[in-house]
């Protein structure tokens, strides 16, 4: 999956976008400002970085990716789909009665995902697990985990953060969606997360900064991770929550609300 | 080899994972900060590679447990029960029971013969917790023989478990070797005139009730129920229909238990009188194990006065 240059890369995120939007606007619930936010993230993971089979899902020298921001699911699925792990038409599904792409990710269900997520928090220490593995068989596969910021007043995530350096899980890749908004209203009023970039450092991981929205930055940030040596490494990447869609974006009542009919035809032209 | 017979169940258990990881290399052990207490420091000692000290953070530890099982490992994670359950619920229930990884939950120091602790390290609510869980496994061994017994079970079969086990030494219940089958209830004492459904520490107390009650003529059938999920419903009909009257006894809350589980396969089969012998709604304090059980009820004799009252009320 190597092959896509950056502009190409952009062009598969706006396409990612608009299987979003139409997704969440066609199953009438879902959450598009944490969707769009993470698209080119999703992007460069998946049709540039990951080593990966979507012919052979569970192939176990696979790179693991963990959407631990689970309400993110249908960027995810878009992704997975237009790699090839299963057939765009499923897409139409979502959150569908008896279909396999649930509101959150199903590790049991969907081809590809390789661990269930939704309740916050969780998903960097099952990441710590996968990288933990990888050491112990001595394989060279990665794990990466995408979280979003507000995800970050969980407890856990720090418990797990005091984990991985201890451990010197250089393997292993964490991705914070920085939207700086959550269900309520903005991060640095609900629970201010400041002085973050800090608080990473001083847990001992390395951390890398870059414009979320910016395909070269993720790439460069992916690629160079996967070169340090010793620790883990933490890419904050300062994004838009909504990015792509005017009257999406940085607006806290599109935390999880699906657009109407109108709204999708807007959407879709924004992104075309 | 060793003789398990002379050991706690923590201690038989941490004896036998070392064991068990000789044979099976996918075997990690994971703790946090009470491998002195849960026994793992064995494992630790012997594959100190396969040995993941988690420092005090029990969410964090079970989620990693099932990163590692999606990976092909086969990871036992222990702490005490009360951690095991209560602290991490939601990982539990989000990273093992609805993904159904392969994770193996042990954990030790259950129920109230934690003692001097008092309450907030007596897990009274565990097995109703993990009972509720779907797709679990869960078990409550009766001696350090059939610890030995589950954990091999349990590292046999694809899917998550719950074992809990205890912190003192317990009397032997299976002198002469224990074959542990999961979903079966072991009928350790045969009779018609009430059946006795036991699981864990109760099970020795059970049979000293039967040997009790059968000195004044009352055969007493009973149970060890060490597999609470899955349970075997057809022994308990069998002992409803057959007997017409059970008592149950836990070291657990009534409320999600054994008891409770019992109570609804006799009342959807063969309803027939029940007295459940556990811990009424309320928690514990500070005590010797043999006082504790004093006060709960939860002795041989007070299952031998459940027993003929539970054969009074047959009709």
């Amino acid at each position: 999956m190597t092959d896509y240059n950056i502009a190409d890369l952009e062009g598969i995120a706006r396409k990612l976008r608009r299987h979003v939007i139409t997704m969440i606007s066609r199953a009438g619930s879902g959450h598009p400002g944490g969707s769009l936010s993470a698209a080119d993230i999703v992007t460069a993971l998946y049709f540039r970085v990951m080593r990966h089979d979507p012919a052979n899902p569970r192939w176990p020298d696979r790179d693991r990716f963990i959407l631990s921001k689970g309400h993110a699911a249908p960027v995810l699925y878009a992704a997975l789909a237009e790699c090839g792990y299963f057939p765009l038409e499923w897409l139409t599904t979502l959150r569908k009665s008896g279909a396999c792409l649930q509101g959150h990710t199903d590790s049991r269900l969907t081809p590809g995902v390789d661990m269930s997520a939704g309740s916050l928090g969780q998903g960097l220490s099952v990441g710590i697990g996968m990288a933990l593995a990888a050491k112990l068989d001595k394989k060279d596969y990665r794990t990466y985990i995408l979280l979003g910021d507000g995800e970050c007043q969980e407890g856990q995530v720090w418990e797990a953060a005091m984990f991985a350096p201890n451990y010197k899980l250089d393997n292993l890749t964490a991705i914070v969606d920085y939207n700086g908004l959550q269900l309520d209203g903005f991060t640095r009023q609900i629970m201010d997360l400041e002085p973050f970039v800090e608080k990473w450092r001083s847990f001992k991981w390395e951390v890398l900064e870059v414009d979320g929205h910016d395909m070269k930055q993720v790439v460069d940030a992916l690629q160079k991770a996967g070169q340090v040596e010793g620790k883990p490494v933490v890419i904050v990447a300062r994004t838009v929550k909504g990015k792509g869609v005017s009257f999406i974006e940085n607006n806290v009542d599109w935390h999880g609300k699906a657009p109407n009919k109108a709204e999708t035809e807007i959407a879709l032209k924004e992104l075309a | 080899m060793t003789d398990y017979s002379e050991l706690a169940t923590r201690e038989a258990f941490g004896k036998f994972l070392t064991e068990l990881g000789d044979r099976d290399p996918r075997i990690v052990v994971l703790d946090a900060d009470l491998s002195r207490s849960t026994m793992t420091k064995y494992f630790a000692r012997a594959f100190p590679g396969r040995f993941i000290q988690c420092g005090l953070a029990e969410q964090n530890m079970i989620s990693i447990a099932a990163g590692l099982a999606t990976c092909g490992r086969v990871p036992f994670a222990s702490t005490f029960a009360v951690f095991a359950s209560s602290r991490c619920f939601d990982q539990v229930r989000m990273c093992v029971a609805q993904p159904q990884t392969n994770v193996k939950i042990v954990s030790t120091h259950g129920g109230i013969t934690v003692g001097e602790d008092g309450s907030s390290h007596q897990a009274i609510e565990d097995i109703a917790l993990y009972c509720s869980l779907p797709n679990f496994n869960v078990v409550v061994p009766a001696d350090s023989i059939e610890t030995v017994e589950a954990i091999r079970a349990a590292a046999a079969t694809e899917g998550p478990f719950y074992v809990r086990l205890g912190r003192s030494k317990t009397p032997v219940v299976y002198t002469s070797g224990c074959t542990f089958r999961l979903g079966k209830a072991d009928v350790l004492r045969e009779g018609n005139d009430a059946a006795i459904i036991a699981t864990g520490i109760m099970v020795y107390m059970a049979i000293d009730a039967a040997d009790l009650l059968a000195k004044s003529g009352i055969k007493c059938r009973v149970l060890n129920m060490s597999s609470i999920k899955p349970i075997d419903r057809q022994a308990i009909e069998a002992a409803a229909e057959e007997t017409g009257a059970i008592v149950t006894a836990e070291e657990h809350l009534l409320h999600g238990g054994l008891g409770s589980i019992v109570a609804q396969v006799v009342a959807s089969g063969t309803p027939a009188p029940l007295a459940s012998l556990g811990i009424k709604d309320t928690y514990c304090k500070s005590g010797k194990p043999e006082e504790l059980l004093e006060a709960n009820g939860l002795t041989a004799e007070d299952i031998v006065d459940a027993a003929k009252s539970v054969i009074a009320r047959k009709r």
